[in-house]
């Protein structure tokens, strides 16, 4: 099986071309609005909502992640849940055991993560396609199990898993906790995307993204495939990792039984609904994998994950390439007129 | 000693219904290059259907024959409705599609049967084999349907025009397309053919784990496992790998001291895994040589 | 004369003033955000989804009970309003249905959560909050604990003191036995084998040749139970919930081990477990029981099963009068009505935590004879007291005394 190849760089090309015709200024006034309302949003939105856009955002960063190695490096992973949630045990034994301020759990727990990933993607330079699939998934699978694991219940508080404490506003700020960390995770999602954006638009970026499409091409250019692979591997991991800890600050909570495969394949859903290859578009699939299981529980009780997979279902009919795809789609429509 | 053979016995048994869900997968695998995430729960879906038609007062061959009858029908609808739209769409969109199947069935199982366990009754009876209290006359039955479906298959691919084109349809579709094979409709085939597999299959696993529509959860797990360990590109190779990860996860959770017990599941896919690492096309796979 | 006019004046004045006082002596009505003239809004959480489930029918069950109450008229005539999410039995999916409960929806408190973990991560949150955390449908032993956590208050007898009973019985019937133990590798299965070592005491250790855990994405547990009966345990304490107690019965029976069985109380139901797993398979089998099985014929005649049965034919008829945990969820819903029908017309939380913690001697139609539910400020735990019983084969056979459970806390 190969990655997508063809359907996700056509729409790049058009992007590209499309781009190329919209003022590059366009861009930036759309992502400064965005950033705007963000900021603007918590003193206008109650506590309530302002937790669920936090978890939003949470999602929407390890969905990034899991694009950065799937969407951009071509290397399929069912394993992100198990990153997700090492992250947040990390955070957790830290904050509970060692009581370290939430934010220097952060780059710890990118840190842990980084060195699983990249440990883990050595051994999975030999796999592709579905068998690297499968030992992702193995991964994702066996972590809950090895966070019960007897022995270690000291550290992980086993079965009962862990309670945290939802840090203040620093001194002076008038935010309540859950104002705080929204704007916390915020920060910490900006820089993580203009990372993200910068890695993707620079010689490394095109490099991943050589290795998707190409890789023996890549390899014949001279491009270190094995060392990109497994750095990528690294990376998305760290992303996950660090969405893992702040959505374990956001819950107060960790167990192991919160971080099973169904979680790899939330992220997976994301990843697609938001479009392959896409930045921004992680930010909607975080949007839909919060959102839209309650509005279908909504309509019914009983028959929500009927509706959950229908709506899944329409949005890939009508859109196969994500959100991101259809704006692509859209822009380009709009753009390509002017040059005939 | 009887430790040992009563644990691998155990694990065939299991591994039997491992195998024949690890031989659904790869039929679809073959067809389209994709793995079916709901293909366990179109299997439950079947087996209600034949659980229903018993219900109803009919006999068992009669449910049996419908539930398969109508799985493979379902199995034809569900290419032609939901994927022939769908299949030049980037390929994780095809797998969401899958995801969605499977929530859409899950949910659907769970509110018309609800979600309390019925048994399923099975003709081969529940006594143990031969009198030895190794392995229950089902188990036996369910080896040996797994073995009989899987030389059906054989011969149908290797012995039949049928067989034959549908093998060409996946192996090269444009070439398949030029001698004037209709390569969607072997697709579609090979859908029909895997749903009824997944139903017979279903039907056999029920007597033993009791039906609900939470059923397959477990089974699918292992029987991915079973089938890329096999290798996705051999039917035989993935009932092989059923039966290994059986054996493999028993031994491992009664022989590994310390960790056995509670990491049975985590040291089979660690396992699992180093195996791949050696083959990365799975144990009986064939490795695809493509040309630059 | 003015002396008569002035009395007169006097009765006036007075006659007047009390006219005036609005019925002083009725207690006046107090609202929290969530109650108010006409609707108690209530809040709860439970697995519809994923492998839990089949816990599904306690909530669906209750919701046709207040509707039942509700077509009476109410209580003190207020409507119940029952909202009940879907978590999935995953905690960050609690929280968010928990806090979309309590700051979104605004129920006046929660009722019957589902699960330890998940019950777990709103713990804090809503003695936090101070909202009402009442009859958790988990019997992990910590929601007893008034003293750090006094808005939550738990329901069932919990895990740990079951888990005792049958170490007491085991100490006294089969001093010099085996024990091999099979359980769910979650919360729910290490609390009921705690409560077995604690009361096992110094004899634990001696006496556990074998523990085998399991996961619920194990399709079967055949080779735990083949482990199990090669370790040469002579007495087998089952801990699993009914899907996989079924097929542990049916497979005890196949590989022809007969060893002195003791089923959890979650799993006791003769038609979701015992039936599928083979009646005569079932012989022997000990457990506990607080509340009457449906299916036990010695209730045929009794009021209160009377009472249950016609509720689920007119109310659930889509509920499924075999299983037993209708009759749990029924006990539940009367229970909170009998507090929210002591709360009168002061529907704030902080009487709510009163009433709660006011329930004397307070009988039910479906507990068993002797058992009743008592709340104290100090008394966390409604419900202690369970009997033992024997599965003849046909039904369970209750036996010895109600016995009180002992908190291990």
């Amino acid at each position: 099986m190969t990655m997508p190849s063809r359907e996700a760089t056509e729409p790049l090309g058009t992007a590209r071309r499309a781009a190329a015709i919209s003022r590059p200024g366009a861009r930036y006034l759309s992502i400064g609005a965005a950033i705007a309302v963000a900021l603007v949003l918590p003193s206008v939105a109650t506590n309530f909502v302002i937790f669920q856009l936090t978890l939003v955002m949470v999602y929407g960063l390890a969905i990034l992640g899991l694009n950065l190695l799937t969407g951009f490096n071509g290397q399929f992973s069912l394993g992100h849940s198990a990153f997700y949630g090492i992250g947040a045990y990390t955070t957790a034994i830290l904050m509970d055991k060692i009581d370290l301020a939430y934010y220097w759990t952060l780059p710890c727990s990118g840190a842990v993560c980084f060195l699983v990933g990249v440990v883990f993607g050595l051994p999975a330079l030999r796999l592709q396609g579905l068998y690297l699939a499968l030992a992702s998934f193995a991964l994702a699978a066996a972590l809950p199990q090895i966070l019960k694991f007897q022995p270690l219940e000291p550290l992980t508080g086993g079965v009962q898993g862990i309670v945290l404490i939802k840090p203040d506003a620093p001194a002076g700020l008038p935010l309540n906790p859950d104002q705080w960390l929204y704007y916390f995770t915020l920060a910490v999602l900006l820089v993580m995307l203009a990372g993200a954006a910068n890695l993707v638009n620079s010689r490394t970026g095109r490099a991943l993204m050589a290795i998707r499409d190409h890789p023996i091409a890549a390899a014949a250019m001279g491009i270190n495939t094995a060392l990109y692979k497994t750095l990528t591997f690294g990376l998305s991991a760290l992303y996950t990792g660090i969405a893992g800890t702040l959505g374990a600050i956001a819950v107060q909570f960790v167990a192991p039984d919160s971080f099973t495969f169904f979680l790899s394949i939330s992220f997976l859903v994301g990843l697609v609904i938001g479009g392959v290859a896409s930045i921004p578009g992680c930010l909607v699939g975080g949007l839909f994998v919060l959102y839209v299981p309650n509005l279908a529980e909504r309509v019914s009780t009983g028959l929500a994950g009927a509706i959950y997979g229908c709506i899944m279902l329409l949005v890939i009919f009508v859109m196969p390439s994500g959100a991101a795809g259809l704006v692509r789609f859209a822009r380009a429509f709009a753009t390509a007129r002017p040059a005939r | 000693m009887e430790l040992l053979l009563q644990q691998v016995l155990a694990g065939l048994a299991n591994g039997a219904i491992y195998a024949l869900m690890a031989l659904a997968v790869v039929m679809i695998y073959q067809a389209i290059d994709h793995l079916n995430f709901a293909q366990g729960e179109m299997a439950t879906f079947s087996t209600f259907i034949a659980w229903q038609v018993i219900a109803w007062g009919q006999p068992y061959w009669l449910a049996f024959a419908i539930a398969v009858t109508v799985s493979f029908l379902g199995g034809i609808v569900i290419d032609r409705i939901l994927f022939r739209p769908i299949h030049n769409a980037p390929i994780l969109g095809q797998l969401v599609a899958f995801i969605a199947l499977f929530s859409i069935l899950n949910s659907v199982d769970g509110e018309i049967w609800n979600f309390t366990i019925k048994t399923f009754p099975t003709p081969f009876g529940r006594e143990p084999l031969f009198g030895l209290r190794l392995i229950s006359t089902h188990e036996a039955g369910m080896i040996g349907v797994t073995a009989v479906i899987l030389g059906l298959l054989y011969l149908f691919f290797r012995g039949s025009r049928l067989g034959l084109a549908m093998r060409a349809a996946a192996a090269n579709p444009d070439s398949a397309r030029l001698v004037g094979i209709r390569v969607g409709w072997m697709i579609a085939l090979g859908w029909g053919m895997s749903a009824a597999i997944g139903a017979v299959g279903g039907m056999l696993i029920a007597p033993v784990v009791f039906l609900e529509p939470n059923m397959m959860l477990g089974v699918l797990l292992y029987g991915f496992t079973g089938a890329v360990l096999g290798g996705l590109s051999s039917p035989g190779g993935a009932v092989a790998g059923g039966f290994a990860v059986g054996v493999i996860e028993n031994l491992a959770g009664t022989f590994i001291p310390y960790f056995g017990r509670d990491l049975k599941l985590t040291i089979a896919l660690v396992l699992i895994t180093a195996v791949l690492l050696v083959r990365p096309s799975g144990v009986f796979g064939r490795t695809v040589v493509s040309r630059v | 004369m003015e002396q008569n006019r002035r009395q007169l004046l006097i009765a006036i004045g007075l006659g007047g003033t009390a006219l005036l006082i609005p019925g002083g002596a009725r207690a006046e009505k107090k609202y929290d955000v969530g109650a108010s003239d006409t609707e108690i809004k209530i809040g709860n959480t439970g697995p519809y989804s994923g492998p839990a489930s089949s816990y599904s029918t306690i909530w669906k069950c209750e919701a046709a009970f207040f509707r039942m109450i509700n077509a009476q008229g109410g209580i003190n005539g207020r409507k119940i309003n029952f909202l009940s999410y879907d978590d999935a039995y995953s905690p960050p999916k609690t929280v968010e249905q928990v806090r979309k409960l309590v700051e979104s929806d605004e129920v006046l408190f929660l009722f019957n959560t589902a699960g330890t973990p998940t019950n777990t991560a709103i713990h804090k949150y809503m003695n936090a909050k101070k909202v009402p955390h009442l009859l958790l449908a988990t019997g992990a032993t910590k929601w007893g604990d008034p003293e750090h956590f006094p808005w939550t208050i738990g329901f069932q007898p919990n895990y740990q003191s079951e888990g005792q009973i049958y170490a007491s019985y085991i100490l006294e019937k089969h001093p010099g036995g085996k024990i091999g133990v099979l359980y769910q590798n979650d919360d729910y299965g290490k609390d009921y084998v705690k409560g077995l070592k604690d009361g096992l005491g110094a004899k634990a250790k001696s006496m556990i040749v074998m523990e085998a855990p399991y996961e619920t994405t194990d399709p079967t547990v055949d080779s735990q139970m083949v482990n199990l009966k090669s370790s040469g345990a002579d007495i087998f304490y089952n801990v699993t919930i009914s899907k996989f107690a079924a097929q542990v019965i049916r497979k005890a029976a196949e590989i022809g081990w007969k060893p002195v069985h003791i089923l959890n109380n979650v799993a006791t139901s003769v038609g979701i477990t015992l039936k599928p797993a083979g009646l005569e398979n079932s012989k022997g089998i000990l457990s506990t029981f607080w509340y009457k099985d449906p299916t036990d014929p010695t209730w045929k005649d009794d009021a209160g099963y009377k009472q249950w049965l016609a509720f689920m034919d007119k109310d659930y008829p889509e509920g499924d009068k075999t299983d037993n945990i209708n009759a749990y969820a029924y006990c539940a819903a009367q229970t909170l009505v009998q507090v929210l029908k002591q709360c009168g017309d002061d529907l704030t939380r902080a009487n709510l935590m009163k009433q709660v913690a006011n329930l004397h001697d307070l009988e039910l139609p479906m507990l068993l004879p002797g058992i009743k539910v008592n709340t104290s400020p100090t008394n966390f735990y409604p419900i202690k007291q369970m009997q033992m019983a024997r599965f003849d084969g046909e039904r369970w056979v209750l036996f010895g005394p109600v016995i009180t459970g002992e908190v291990s806390g």
